[in-house]
């Protein structure tokens, strides 16, 4: 694992995957988007109301999925001080209140016609609010030391104690009585989603997670760029007349290695 | 355990001596319930029923605004870092600071809420269970806070940021203790929200200490 700890080394890696996944994401979201709005049924009770769904519940997943591999990062690099997963904690965070925000507000849209209400103060949309404070308390806390290093590390921190709300989130809704909906796609008897609807459902949940990757990677990629200016400022080497040089050269080691030697 | 005695001694002389702070957090607590009326109306029966929450709140914000205290100063003047060299394990110390803290403003809070909940006019059936339920609630937001304010040490504007950390941790204790006081107010048994208060005080107290140790050794490198 700690192979891909080098900059380098993920850049390699990456270059190669960025174009694949990007086209995998239009294609996914695309295709998902043509099922979820024309070539799908709308549903008996709800109508066409239905299709909030399909940016909804993928929002929804993303949110959790991005926490989740937030708390990950930050359990790497605490434990064993992997360097990248620190910059992919802080990378993911932004996603993941994005995509949070975006459950939140589209269920909030589909609440008003289904439920005759924009919010409720049940279990399930309480919990993704808090999930919404933790991020926007980690983005905060990241960016509130002069030391980058210091704010991911304390950020780190932060990500694993909130992972206990990621659990309460999932199983809220089976273990309170909420007017949001149980489970109804990961459950032990299989989805009760109707197959009509589970394609572009699962078109959009993959186009999302696909979408995320590539924004993980530039976002990545854009902290790399930054540190590397950093250390070349630092270290009296930084040339006004190359600056953003092209991405693929060795010099990123040359970089890191400075910064490291600081 | 020698450890743990000598700095909750110190931390509690430290609290005496500068006098001001255990007052000003049960003044602010005060202040903040005193509110609530200007803000929604003297009438008596809508203050009754929200007077369990308001209280909770209220005690929330005033624990968490003197969570500074708790290691701020130390960590400015360099006792902190004397204390992660010393041998005595620093999850026992921190507990130790943990505990001062909660003497110093929990504990008052425990025995002013009470007097506001006679201001707000809620019916006497709820009172034992509201000093009950903080009893088991306060020391939580303690331990729980202190993750905070260790995360926030040479932070800049720390204040503000610690209430954006510690404020949605705090809401499962909120949830529960404001719950267990309506659940008294009802005539119903508020032993289930108790239970759960006191299982999220258990995990607190067991878990806490080392989150925050870490985030002073963190503060420390």
């Amino acid at each position: 694992m700690h192979r891909f700890a080098k900059p380098s080394v993920f850049l390699k890696l990456t270059d190669p995957l960025l174009p694949w996944l990007s086209g995998a994401t239009a294609i996914l979201i695309a295709a998902g988007l043509y099922f979820a709005l024309f070539a799908s049924p709308g549903d008996y009770q709800q109508g066409d109301t239905v299709r909030i769904m399909y940016l909804h519940v993928p929002a929804a997943w993303m949110g959790l999925f991005c926490y989740v591999g937030m708390a990950v990062c930050g359990a790497m690099s605490l434990i064993w001080k992997h360097p990248l997963a620190d910059i992919c904690a802080r990378a993911t965070a932004p996603i993941g209140a994005t995509f949070t925000a975006l459950c939140l507000i589209t269920g909030s849209l589909w609440g008003e016609p289904m439920w005759g209400t924009w919010w409720v103060w049940d279990a399930r949309l309480t919990s993704m609010l808090i999930l919404l404070f933790l991020y926007l308390g980690y983005i905060a806390l990241v960016n509130a030391f002069d030391d980058p290093e210091r704010g991911s590390k304390a950020g780190s921190a932060l990500a694993l104690v909130g992972a206990v709300n990621v659990p309460i989130v999932k199983f809220s809704v089976d273990w309170w009585n909420t007017l949001h909906q149980p489970a109804s796609i990961v459950r032990m008897d299989g989805p009760t989603v109707d197959p009509s609807m589970q394609l572009p459902l699962a078109l959009m949940i993959l186009g999302f997670t696909c979408y995320y990757f590539v924004m993980l990677i530039l976002r990545v990629r854009l902290e790399l760029n930054e540190r590397r200016i950093r250390a070349l400022q630092l270290s009296g080497m930084f040339d006004e007349r190359s600056p953003g040089q092209n991405t693929d050269t060795p010099s990123y080691d040359a970089g890191h290695n400075a910064e490291a030697s600081q | 355990m020698n450890g743990f005695l000598a700095i909750l001694q110190r931390d509690l002389r430290l609290a005496l001596r500068q006098g001001a702070d255990s007052v000003m957090v049960v003044a602010f607590f005060i202040v903040t319930t005193t509110l609530f009326p200007f803000g929604v109306g003297p009438e008596a029966n809508i203050l009754a029923r929200i007077a369990s929450g308001v209280i909770w709140v209220s005690a929330l914000l005033a624990a968490m605004l003197s969570l500074e205290r708790v290691f701020q100063t130390d960590y400015e003047d360099g006792t902190l870092e004397l204390l992660t060299l010393s041998p005595v394990s620093l999850e026992l110390l921190v507990l130790g600071k943990v505990c001062a803290h909660w003497l110093t403003t929990g504990l008052p809070l425990i025995i002013a809420a009470p007097l506001m909940a006679v201001m707000l006019n809620m019916d006497q059936d709820g009172f034992v269970t509201l000093m009950l339920a903080m009893l088991l609630g306060t020391p939580a937001l303690s331990l729980i806070g202190a993750i905070g304010a260790a995360l926030i040490l040479g932070a800049r504007r720390g204040g503000v940021l610690v209430s954006l950390l510690v404020l949605p941790l705090y809401i499962p204790v909120l949830i529960f203790g404001a719950g267990a006081v309506e659940a008294a107010l009802l005539g119903i048994s508020a032993t289930a929200q108790l239970q759960i208060m006191a299982a999220i005080l258990l995990i607190a107290l067991a878990a806490t200490p080392f989150a925050t140790a870490h985030a002073v050794r963190q503060a420390m490198e």
